[in-house]
């Protein structure tokens, strides 16, 4: 796969503070890729700087084999779309997709032919005449779009282009830029702090933090095999337990929490801290399941009792307290047998392969 | 009901005293002015015939009517580069820099009139240390002229401009000059094609103020034009205190006004007048 944007050790920094912390990341032509963080992570500013608003302190940028590292943002024809949308609220619709062509001095015949176009491809054909404060959040978002689009740039970059939406619209429009994406081709760089958007749209995710990519890769991969605590802390629920290791070998350990004992499946080779070193497990809260007698067979099982329930339509979110510390639990309400009431002894089980080791970047 | 009017009879009570004020001392000398205007020296519009027949008097407007145009237009050009700066360079610089614009207020016109006067004279400091230096031998004519009115005006006229254009731009998203950017506009066509047209409304507004205040300018041009150049509120001066020729003045008083009214009038069809004047 030919490489789209490649930064190279990029670093930025204002004063003391260090924004982006020498950051390499590939971003492959015709991917959905996502910036992932929580504000103040760093994200926005590698998004800046691929645009060319942004001038990084050191490392290169290129766009193809062309550095592009000290271009004027108006000479790297990427596409943007910012936070906020910024259409020019003096111009109409079709002026304002047409601004990149008129720029361009595309003669007027094919310029309304071309906003024709975008404007179904938005679907907001009979809206070009209208300003964008007479539209609709989510139409306006289209606007941004098709502005962003009409010149074919290789690359739409996307600053939260959803975080003003309501949560229904939003998940509509996610849809959309799923099906544009795949329908243009073009590479789509996407920052946002979502991680459900991140997760559901995206054909890789990059996680940002404190200026530094903590972890890179396909969605299932990062959301399964978090690599550190940061990471299944941020993307979705997780649970924490902190071990020491009993036992070593090289297909599991064995890692002891106060009394207990409970097995973690490793991956062969893996690179395993001795017996007695500390060790820090991940447990998705989906991945246990809730009995109300002592399971049989293999696996871990801990007994436990229920704090609090709390039912989310297709789940139950449970809170149960047990020896090695407060854990929560999602049980899918359907399949749920009893409704786990505060006060309940209940016990957890998991397989060894359900939970995963972190590094500890707490 | 009983409650609301008796705020309402509060409200009026509050509002007799400036009413009273306005009245006495405002609103009946200008009636005084208007009716002087049509009356003396014999009753009818001879005074104002003289708009139209005097030379002296079109000299006088010329003079008045082109300095304005060149103080607004200097205004608006430095009082724009000053509201861009405010907004665009670090906050705290921007606020140190809007101080400094408010801080000329608080100077008397009078003040800054003398001031410009000892800067600007052939004895001045600034041709002194021209001499001194060796640049020129003799002085510069810089003040009693219409270079010295022009740049008193300006100097008093720049924060009149720069404010409502502050207020203006602020409204103006930041992001819109990135976004032009982003789509292939140079930083000038971003300028000149997105955040120019946004700020007309406030180019507007601020030309309206200066231009308006401008017309009525007397002690500036009264002390740095040193008598030679004269525009229409000295002229006026002139022909109450020492020709006593109180037909010509009140005549030139109230086209003055209405001069004012009509361009206020005109301007509404383009921009939102209680905006300008901060009603709104």
């Amino acid at each position: 796969m030919a490489v789209a944007v490649r930064l190279q050790r990029v670093a930025k920094q204002y004063g003391d503070h260090l924004a982006v912390d020498d950051v390499s990341l590939d971003i492959e032509e015709g991917r959905f890729v996502t910036l992932l963080g929580p504000s103040g992570s760093g994200k926005t500013t590698l998004l800046m700087m691929i645009a060319g608003f942004v001038q990084p302190t050191a490392g290169r940028i290129f766009a193809g084999a062309r550095d592009i590292t000290h271009l004027a943002p108006e000479r790297r024809e990427f596409g943007m779309v910012f936070q906020g949308y910024a259409l020019f609220p003096n111009m109409t619709v079709a002026e304002n997709i047409a601004f990149a062509l008129r720029i361009r001095k595309v003669d007027k015949a094919s310029v309304a032919r071309e906003v024709d176009r975008m404007l179904d491809t938005v679907r907001l054909t009979s809206l070009g005449g209208r300003l964008p404060r007479e539209l609709s959040g989510g139409q306006q978002q289209r606007v941004a779009l098709a502005r962003a689009l009409i010149f074919h740039p290789k690359v739409l970059l996307l600053d939260e282009p959803l975080s003003a939406l309501d949560k229904k619209l939003r998940g509509g429009l996610q849809e959309e830029l799923r099906d544009l994406h795949r329908r243009l081709g073009t590479t789509f760089v996407f920052v946002t702090h979502d991680q459900d958007e991140a997760l559901s749209m995206s054909d890789e995710i990059v996680i940002v933090n404190r200026g530094r990519i903590v972890q890179h890769g396909l969605p299932k991969i990062l959301y399964d095999c978090p690599a550190s605590h940061f990471v299944a802390d941020f993307l979705g629920r997780s649970n924490f337990v902190d071990g020491t290791i009993a036992t070593v070998t090289d297909r599991s350990i064995a890692y002891r929490v106060g009394e207990h004992r409970f097995e973690q499946a490793i991956a062969p080779g893996a690179g395993i801290d001795g017996v007695s070193h500390k060790v820090l497990i991940g447990l998705r809260p989906e991945k246990i399941a809730l009995s109300m007698t002592r399971p049989s067979g293999a696996g871990n099982h801990l007994r436990a009792e229920v704090r609090k329930a709390t039912y989310e339509g297709a789940d139950y979110h449970v809170r149960v307290a047990t020896d090695i510390g407060d854990m929560q639990v999602m049980v899918p309400a359907w399949r749920s047998l009893f409704e786990p009431a505060p006060g309940s002894p209940v016990w957890l089980s998991w397989a060894s392969d359900a939970s995963v080791i972190l590094r500890d970047d707490r | 009901m009983r409650t609301d009017d008796r705020t309402a009879r509060v409200y009026w009570f509050l509002l007799a005293a400036p009413l009273f004020l306005l009245v006495v001392f405002y609103l009946y000398p200008l009636a005084k002015v208007l009716w002087l205007s049509v009356t003396v020296p014999t009753p009818g519009l001879g005074n104002f015939a003289k708009l139209v027949t005097s030379d002296a008097i079109h000299k006088i407007i010329g003079t008045t009517a082109r300095l304005s145009a060149i103080t607004t237009i200097i205004s608006l050009v430095l009082g724009y580069v000053i509201a861009y700066a405010v907004l665009h360079v670090r906050t705290r610089h921007g606020e140190w820099l809007l101080f400094f614009v408010l801080l000329s207020f608080w100077l008397s016109v009078l003040v800054r009139a003398f001031g410009w006067l000892t800067l600007l004279q052939n004895r001045g400091l600034v041709n002194t240390l021209l001499i001194d230096w060796g640049v020129i031998d003799t002085p510069l004519p810089l003040v009693r002229n219409e270079f010295g009115v022009v740049l008193g005006m300006v100097h008093y006229m720049v924060p009149y401009a720069a404010l409502p254009l502050y207020a203006n731009m602020k409204g103006i998203d930041p992001r819109l000059v990135p976004a032009a950017r982003g789509l292939g506009a140079g930083p000038v066509e971003a300028f000149l094609k997105v955040y120019l047209p946004m700020s007309l409304p406030g180019l507007i507004s601020a030309a309206i103020l200066v231009f308006v205040f401008s017309l009525g300018f007397y002690v500036t041009p009264a002390l740095l034009g040193g008598g030679k150049t004269i525009m229409i509120a000295e002229y006026i001066a002139v022909q109450i205190t020492d020709t006593l020729n109180w037909g010509v003045a009140t005549m030139l008083a109230t086209s003055l006004l209405l001069t004012v009214f009509v361009m206020l009038a005109v301007m509404a069809f383009f921009v939102d007048l209680r905006k300008v004047f901060g009603v709104k």
